[in-house]
């Protein structure tokens, strides 16, 4: 993956809304909630082994004070220290404890989250992956649900831990000594305005530096892929200028953000520092003033309890932007698990296989986008057995009538039936039994050839499968591979042809038994010599089927039952092959040209 | 090769290290500031100490205030020294990183094909994008914490020396013990992120299948199958993730015990030495301090750790892209007088240098003449595209035009005659009129004229702002046929003197292609045409028509000569016209 440095968590991430920020939690909640009895279990860890922290600095002080120069009592030091070892020891094992059990905690969540968005993934309707980007899909899946379960791990755990030791230290402070308590009473408003202040002025800055570093990398892709064509105009220092442009500003913006982030961390320290000089300073003076109120050993210990005090302090800047940043990308998630899903099927739905292939339109009226109604009223019958073609220039929509046919799409007004049936009364599953496609698209996936033709056909035999393969003359070529139909195909296939892809994917299409077959383009990518060699192949799996033909091909078109001709979306006109030279339009005009 | 090189390349090969070393004095500069303020911050606990064990005894109230002062100074000085560090520590990081993206960029850009090929581009663009990300990271780490920590260390163990000596001795036994256990833990912490790594790769490149082919998975109902397939993945990302999540956190717990067992020790040691006489209280209460101090030191050292593994492998992947050799711009060779203006003598080549993908290949070309070739897919049409356009030499032989060898051609020449659409289409997501014009400047003018030849110029005005309207990544709102037009028209744009148009057609409808055709014949009748095909239609009227299978020339002549010698082609043609 690419460009990933931009996509992922930066500080300066948008803060959500109160309202959607609550529902997000609320969500996240209901994932905790599954895990409940170990999160009790770690919190009391939690807990436990935050005290037990607490206590050491707290059993220097009387180790000290129990020094006292020409006066040591040995035995109570030695008492004190192994009291101090018991109590770090017990404290670092619970620690432990806490990680491993968080991290499988979280880690269980982070595989229940994406389990939940793969299953409603699988059953969105097909328009919802035509109107995105599937890019963004990954980066929710893979990115946002990183970033919310690495903040579920470490942030849960660092507020707690924040928490007691803030108060645990503070109450330890204030047995100390309440007067030198009285310094964190300037210093923390102090460092948490400042804090505050700081994260809205860096903020945007970060945000200009996801989005120019995203630019950057968006030309590099662009430009690599194609780097050839870059050659073969000679426009190399073209485009190294051009880069050069990007490069700085994504260099520049992310100087910009680091510039002004610098100034957040040595304040912060500044603070601190500011702080233990005056603790220091005020209880020199009050040990001064009265040995008793204050003993080197109760300074001491201060100074180590203030250090932590102001550990946690320190890291809220850093805690709250990362818990931004999470709650921002728990958001994509949910907003992803949220989409719609495919309508289910009606209740009663016809569960019945379709056995003849009887296919008709009624009044179809249909559009992609509520505003544009591209199919205004068709209305066909096709016979079983029929063959019809689909043509029109490239871009005119010819896959608008797989998409209904299939019920990838529902139409607006109007019905399809098969068999007398109307398609949204059947089972979606029985349905798309009915059809075998083969599409433009060759699609492919990683696993083995064998796994890649039998995909759709469970329990065929291998020799059902090698039959299909070598019908569709592709045998001789997956059995030249190194292991056969063993052989994995890797990045939807890339180690093979486009041709050979396609040869797979129809050989695919012979497997299954079928009354309806779709053929969008199937041979587009095949050359000619291969496709006269399949045709006897295409022509057994086209018998007694209805057949619906995306193709260019003349030969088909001409001896098709009914022609459509689609231009702009719509259907302009329909008929057989004389019929439709007799009428002189848009079909004649296409046909001649092939001629002239 | 076997002429004299004669330009060595643009820019020298260099490794990442080589862009650091001329910032090398502005890094020391960084590190001095950077440890004066690290000194500072560093002073306050020895001047808790002093005020503890000397002042406050004496009752010193006026030299006490003045302390006080002195450490607020101390932070004064820790705070300025380490903002300026920093900043400068960014600025540097900046330039190095814009010096390094850049060659890598240039560098990608100039390699010839073959090297390209062996990289492959995906890897290619995640070098240039997080591999660069990557040492910026770095670079910036490595000069804020790598200073700032070590001085904490370094600094903190000798400050804490001049205290007592003998306290200092438990630190020094310590800290390797401390530094071994938390390298051991992240050496095998980075292991497993590696594939905590390869198992979101598998699981985004599932995500990437699925939606591509969510269609096929639909009519097939193979829904319950991918989700068995995707809960596969994801149990594996889990273990993993895991394991290498508990590994990481044991860090924390190991190194915290072990420094607050060293503390212990401290103090029991030290109330031996009070009692010895031979220290005071004071100094183990700033002991103490400089304890925590180390502690978080080492905590950012191991951070510095998990970059700089990260950063260093980056560095070496960029590296590897450096430091290869870029194509040089000519060689010398020879020229010849010659009637043709493109030919072919005995070209032999092989990709991968073992089975010959051209065989002893000659053809002559005249002035404003048509080659075609046909053939099926894979049979090697478009490696004499890429011979001709000089992606690749040929092994034996030589290809000249007007005579001269191509190889001894400086690129600037010899691609100002070509005009090419080439099959890996590349359309950049700006304006038409920028596809169009590519960067040469052809004016307006050209680029309507390419663009109405190439039968482009209608869709292009029915765009809502016409040659201005922006380009989706990929191109995304075109159709097939439209950017193979929109690529043609950058062909023609410049009116080569040869034209390339490999397998430019197919995507367009039979009518569009046979207007297209009319039109190069019409306006570009001087241009010499090379044009790959699958569609017999689209050659028939070539001069001279190669026909190719399975890597070797079977026939060549012209679409006569073909039908009546060619068993191959005569069957194509006649599956392809069947009337």
């Amino acid at each position: 993956m690419n460009g990933i440095p931009a996509k992922k968590g930066q500080s300066g991430v948008e803060k959500l809304p109160s309202k959607r920020r609550k529902a997000v939690l609320y969500r996240l909640w209901l994932y905790l909630r599954e895990m409940k009895m170990p999160l009790i279990f770690i919190g009391i860890v939690v807990v436990a082994s935050n005290l037990l922290g607490l206590v050491g600095p707290k059993l220097t002080e009387p180790a000290i004070n129990v020094i006292k120069p020409g006066n040591v009592d040995l035995p109570q030091v030695f008492y004190y220290f192994k009291l101090m070892l018991v109590c770090y020891l017990a404290s670092a094992l619970l620690s432990l404890v806490q990680s491993v059990s968080m991290t499988t905690v979280s880690k269980r969540i982070t595989f229940n989250i994406r389990r939940d968005l793969f299953n409603r993934l699988s059953r969105f309707p097909v328009k919802f992956f035509d109107t995105h980007q599937s890019g963004e899909i990954i980066s929710t899946m893979s990115y946002d649900v990183d970033t919310v379960s690495a903040s579920l791990s470490t942030d849960l755990i660092q507020i707690c831990t924040a928490a007691i030791t803030v108060t645990g230290s503070f109450i330890m402070m204030l047995m100390i000594s309440r007067v030198l308590v009285l310094v964190f009473v300037v210093t923390i408003p102090i460092s948490i305005i400042f804090s505050r202040w700081r994260a809205k002025k860096v903020r945007p800055l970060f945000r200009e530096r996801s989005g120019k570093l995203g630019e950057m990398n968006g030309f590099a892709e662009e430009s690599i892929g194609g780097l050839r064509t870059i050659k073969a105009y000679n426009r190399e220092k073209q485009f190294i200028s051009r880069f050069e442009e990007k490069n700085k500003a994504a260099v520049d913006a992310y100087y910009n953000a680091d510039y002004a982030a610098c100034l957040n961390g040595p304040s912060v320290n500044f603070i601190n520092n500011i702080s233990l000089a005056l603790v220091s300073l005020f209880g020199v003076l009050l040990y001064l003033y009265d040995p008793e109120v204050m003993t080197p050993g109760a300074i001491s210990a201060f100074v180590l309890y203030s250090r932590k005090f102001s550990g946690p302090i320190n890291e809220i800047t850093n805690i709250y932007s990362e818990i931004q940043s999470a709650l921002a990308a728990g958001e994509r998630v949910f907003r992803l698990m949220d989409e719609p899903l495919e309508k289910p099927d009606e209740p009663d739905a016809v569960t019945s296989p379709v056995v003849f292939g009887e296919v008709e339109f009624e009044h179809v009226k249909f559009g992609y986008t509520e505003d544009k109604t591209i199919i205004h009223d068709l209305n066909i019958k096709v016979k079983p057995g029929s063959v019809i073609a689909i043509v029109g220039p490239t871009g005119a929509g010819k896959t608008t009538i797989v998409n209904l046919l299939m019920r990838f799409y529902d139409v607006n007004e109007g019905s399809i039936k098969v068999d007398g049936v109307d398609i949204r009364d059947r089972s979606r599953k029985v349905l798309r039994q009915a059809f075998t496609m083969v599409l433009q698209d060759t699609w492919l996936f990683g696993g083995s050839v064998y796994e890649n033709i039998a995909y759709g056909s469970e329990g065929v035999t291998e020799e059902q499968v090698r039959q299909a393969a070598k019908a569709a003359k592709i045998n001789g070529f997956i059995e030249s591979l190194p292991e056969g139909y063993s052989t994995m195909l890797t990045d939807n296939g890339a180690n093979i042809s486009k041709g050979q892809k396609q040869l797979l994917t129809i050989a695919r299409a012979m497997l299954p038994r079928s009354v309806i077959l779709i053929l969008d383009e199937a041979t587009s990518n095949v050359d000619t010599r291969t496709e006269a060699q399949i045709s006897d192949a295409m022509c057994a799996l086209m018998k007694g089927k209805t057949c619906f033909v995306i193709a260019h091909r003349l030969s088909t078109i001409r001896n098709a039952d009914l022609i459509l001709v689609v231009k702009d979306g719509d259907i302009v006109e329909s008929g057989r092959h004389e019929e439709l030279l007799e009428l002189g339009g848009a079909y004649a005009e296409m046909y001649y040209s092939q001629y002239n | 090769m076997d002429s004299t090189v004669l330009n060595d390349s643009l820019n020298p090969k260099k490794k990442v290290t080589a862009y650091i070393k001329p910032f090398i004095p502005a890094m020391i500069l960084v590190c001095t500031v950077k440890f004066a303020g690290s000194l500072a911050e560093l002073f306050l606990p020895t001047l808790l100490s002093d005020m503890v064990d000397e002042i406050a005894p004496a009752k010193d109230v006026p030299r006490m205030i003045l302390y006080g002062v002195i450490m607020i100074i101390c932070s004064v000085i820790a705070l300025v020294g380490n903002i300026c560090a920093n900043r400068m520590a960014s600025k540097i990081a900046s330039k190095i990183t814009r010096n390094v993206r850049h060659d890598v960029y240039e560098k990608t850009v100039s390699l010839s094909c073959g090297k390209a090929d062996e990289f492959t581009a995906p890897t290619l663009i995640s070098r240039l994008t997080s591999d660069t990300y990557n040492v910026h990271n770095m670079l910036l780490m490595v000069q804020r914490l790598g200073v700032r920590a070590p001085i904490l260390v370094i600094g903190g163990v000798i400050l804490a020396s001049f205290l007592d000596g003998m306290l200092t001795l438990i630190l020094v036994v310590l800290m390797p013990v401390v530094f071994v256990t938390v390298f051991l833990i992240s050496r095998r912490g980075v292991k497993l992120y590696d594939k905590v790594q390869k198992g979101a790769d598998d699981m985004v490149s599932m995500l990437r299948e699925h939606m591509d082919g969510i269609r096929v998975i639909k009519a097939l109902s193979k829904s319950d199958y991918e989700r068995q397939r995707f809960a596969a993945i994801n149990e594996n990302i889990n273990k993993s993730d895991r394991k290498a999540g508990i590994i990481t956190s044991l860090t924390s717990p190991a190194m915290t015990l072990l420094l607050n067992f060293g503390l212990s020790l401290v103090i029991l040691a030290g109330a031996y030495r009070v009692q010895a006489g031979s220290t005071e209280q004071g100094v183990i209460i700033a002991f103490l301090s400089y304890f925590t101090i180390i502690l978080n030191a080492m905590m950012m050292i191991n951070r510095l750790f998990m970059q700089l593994s990260k950063g260093i492998a980056s560095a070496k992947r960029l590296d590897e892209v450096l430091e290869s050799d870029s194509e040089p711009d000519f060689v010398l060779g020879d020229k010849i007088d010659s009637p043709y203006h493109i030919s072919f003598e005995n070209v032999t080549f092989s990709y991968l240098k073992t089975r010959n993908n051209i065989e002893n290949l000659s053809f002559g070309l005249k002035k404003g003449e048509t080659l075609g070739i046909i053939g099926a897919t894979g049979s090697g049409k478009s490696t004499i595209i890429n011979l001709l356009l000089r992606f690749y030499s040929p092994d034996k032989g030589c290809i000249r035009i007007d005579g001269e060898d191509i190889r001894s051609v400086p690129r600037q020449r010899l691609y100002k005659m070509f005009g090419s659409a080439l099959q890996t289409d590349f359309l950049m997501s700006d304006t038409i009129y920028n596809n169009i014009d590519f960067m040469r400047g052809v004016g307006e003018e050209n680029v309507v004229a390419g663009a109405r030849s190439a039968l482009a110029d209608g869709f292009i005005r029915d765009k809502t702002d016409g040659y201005m309207h922006k380009l989706d990544v990929k191109a995304a709102n075109l159709s097939g046929g439209q950017k193979q037009r929109l690529l043609i028209a950058r062909a023609l744009a410049s009116h080569p003197d040869i034209l390339v148009l490999d397998d430019s057609c197919g995507g367009l409808d039979y009518k569009t292609d046979s207007l297209l055709r009319a039109n190069l014949a019409e306006n570009y009748a001087d241009c010499t045409k090379v044009i790959v095909a699958q569609r017999i239609s689209t050659v028939k009227n070539a001069d001279i028509i190669i026909v190719m299978d399975d890597g070797k020339v079977v026939d060549m002549g012209s679409h006569k000569h073909l039908m009546e010698n060619c068993e191959l082609y005569r069957d194509t043609a006649k599956a392809q016209m069947e009337l």
